[in-house]
């Protein structure tokens, strides 16, 4: 230690030290990346391995059926559409609806608004097969009683899907600055004004991401679907919210338990038709948010 | 110039007696003008106001009056209520859950907070300008446009006359003219704080309130704002709030001076108005010992 202004070296041992710490935490962090992309690149190369082959316009506009060599996906990619876009867009409304009552309406430091907060946040970490017993129960059986339904599958994933989307749009709420709402406040307008012209569309980017990850997760669902008492070969389009259908995750499952070696194929060709269909809807997510970006 | 009341004509259409009770303080108005002539008309008073956060009382009985076409400056130090008193003459504070305000508050002699003031439109005639600019992400046009628009004119010939009559009354005119539709987040700060100027008197407000409108802009862009500010205080009524002394001796006719007290039950600090006079005798002869320590720098 040494009080002189003059340094005979620009490091010494504690700098050496650090940066070596620096750099090991560099290589923990590269690791874990590596990690990640390895599992899914391996996951995704074997799929388009196996499922290549059974990739063709008529795989896209046949019907499942028990035979592999005449199977396609027309019904389960309608079903998959029916439903993913029904409760999307319901609970987009919903979610839209709470978020905005939660963010904009209430005092965030009341009871209520707490209460509510940490039963939502514990409803979005619910197993989706919680929510398919709720749907079995409530939707499918019980007091709705509509059947193995698109209505009932699409209500079934809007519960499991409504708590992400809430907490997802009340984030982008949130990350509106509050310089924002006071400037409109201030040539007044009204509480509603201020909601729909300023925050709403400075929240866009970030409601729109926060749906589409939401819809994104109702699109590959099975589990709870399986649980209402799901049909896979379903050899008919749905004409509406009454009728059967099928879903390609479930198609996926169906196909993956069936002893003939051939189905294996065809259920990794319904995985790459999922995973292109996940890929465009986060695609148009990230224009949504890079066209309507706000830069602050 | 005169108001006849706070809410909006929409609303107050019943002539019963509620609205003669807001029409009362009207005649009062013209018998409470000060015995100095030179002051002018009172368009904003407080009086015995306190303001709560909660349980934390942030000022306390405050006695002050705003005339029309003057600049009245706060000063004080950090923490003195300044800002605070300031969000109360147009209600800014009722966003903030918990805030209250004891007292009277007073706009040409009717209650801002009388049952009949809408909150709103006691907005639309006591403008605001933030400390930080704080520019709408739209365009131009549109962040001046938004005032008339949400207070309902639609006339797109109209919102053009007063998107250009504003832009010209905060000196943005010449600057902007040829990119309207261009963001109001590309401009400069000290645009962007004109540019909120432009958006407050779009509405045409009777009352401009600034909120250390310079604090975040450099020394031209601060005298460009102090120009525009003597400029245009002929047709209003300005209150600012400010750190820098020497912006209030150039540029506010009268000045209030406030200071923190320690409040002995809570050991919180509570602001406190020492006095208000002309600004001159402020900075001169002021005639409390804490004001003259304050403005020849011995504290604070």
């Amino acid at each position: 230690m040494t009080t002189s202004h003059f340094v005979a070296s620009l490091a010494d041992s504690t700098t050496r030290l650090r940066r070596n710490k620096d750099a090991g935490f560099l290589i923990v962090l590269w690791t874990s990346l590596l990690l990640a992309i390895i599992t899914l690149a391996t996951l995704v190369i074997n799929t388009l391995i196996s499922g290549v082959g059974s990739l063709s316009p008529d795989f896209l506009t046949w019907f499942p059926s028990p035979f592999p060599e005449d199977s396609g996906i027309q019904s389960a990619l309608f079903g998959s559409l029916w439903v993913t876009l029904t409760s999307g867009v319901v609970s987009l409304i919903l979610a839209l609806g709470t978020a905005i009552y939660l963010e904009e309406f209430t005092n965030p430091n009341s009871r209520l608004q707490r209460f509510i907060t940490t039963n939502i946040q514990t409803l979005a970490g619910v197993p989706s097969i919680v929510y398919g017993i709720l749907g079995l129960a409530f939707v499918v059986r019980g007091p709705l009683g509509w059947g193995f339904t698109v209505g009932s599958a699409a209500a079934t994933l809007t519960m499991m899907v409504l708590p992400l989307m809430i907490v997802a749009t009340r984030e982008a709420l949130k990350a509106v600055p509050s310089s924002l709402r006071e400037g409109s406040y201030a040539l007044g307008a009204t509480r509603w004004q201020t909601v729909y012209r300023q925050v709403l569309p400075a929240a866009r980017p970030g409601i729109a991401t926060g749906s589409i990850l939401g819809v994104s997760r109702a699109l590959g669902e099975s589990a709870p679907l399986i649980l209402l008492g799901a049909l896979a070969y379903v050899s008919y389009n749905p004409t509406g919210f009454d009728s059967d259908f099928t879903v390609l995750p479930l198609l996926i499952f169906k196909w993956s338990t069936e002893v003939q070696e051939e189905f294996r194929g065809l259920a990794a060709a319904a995985i790459i038709v999922l995973l292109l269909l996940l890929f465009a809807m986060n695609l148009v997510a990230i224009i949504i948010r890079d066209r309507s970006r706000i830069r602050w | 110039m005169f108001v006849e009341s706070l809410v909006p004509s929409d609303v107050s259409t019943s002539p019963d007696s509620l609205a003669a009770s807001i029409l009362k303080p009207m005649s009062s108005v013209a018998q409470n003008s000060p015995s100095d002539g030179s002051l002018g008309h009172t368009v904003l008073a407080a009086r015995e106001v306190n303001v709560y956060y909660g349980n934390f009382k942030a000022v306390q009985d405050v006695n002050l009056n705003c005339y029309r076409g003057q600049i009245t400056a706060l000063i004080g130090p950090s923490g003195c209520g300044k800002t605070t008193l300031l969000r109360c003459f147009n209600r800014m504070n009722d966003l903030i859950p918990g805030a209250r305000v004891e007292g009277s508050i007073t706009y040409h002699g009717i209650d801002m907070y009388g049952q009949e003031a809408d909150a709103g439109e006691v907005r639309r005639r006591v403008g605001m300008v933030f400390q930080k600019p704080n520019p709408f992400p739209k365009s131009i046009f549109d962040n001046v446009a938004y005032g008339p628009r949400v207070n309902g004119e639609t006339n797109k010939k109209r919102l053009e006359e007063i998107v250009e009559k504003s832009l010209r009354g905060a000196a943005l005119w010449d600057e902007v003219k040829d990119r309207l539709d261009s963001s109001g987040l590309g401009l400069s700060g000290g645009q962007q704080q004109r540019l909120c100027i432009a958006r407050t008197i779009a509405v045409e407000p009777d009352v401009v309130l600034m909120d250390e409108p310079c604090s975040a802009l450099d020394p031209i862009a601060t005298a460009r704002i102090e120009d525009l500010m003597q400029e245009i205080k002929s047709q209003y009524t300005i209150v600012i709030v400010t750190h820098n002394m020497q912006q209030a001796a150039r540029v506010s006719d009268r000045t209030a001076f406030f200071t923190t007290e320690i409040n002995p039950d809570s050991d919180r600090r509570t602001g406190r108005l020492v006095e208000v006079d002309l600004t001159k005798k402020i900075f001169s002869n002021p005639s409390d010992p804490r004001t003259e320590a304050y403005v020849s720098g011995k504290f604070g």
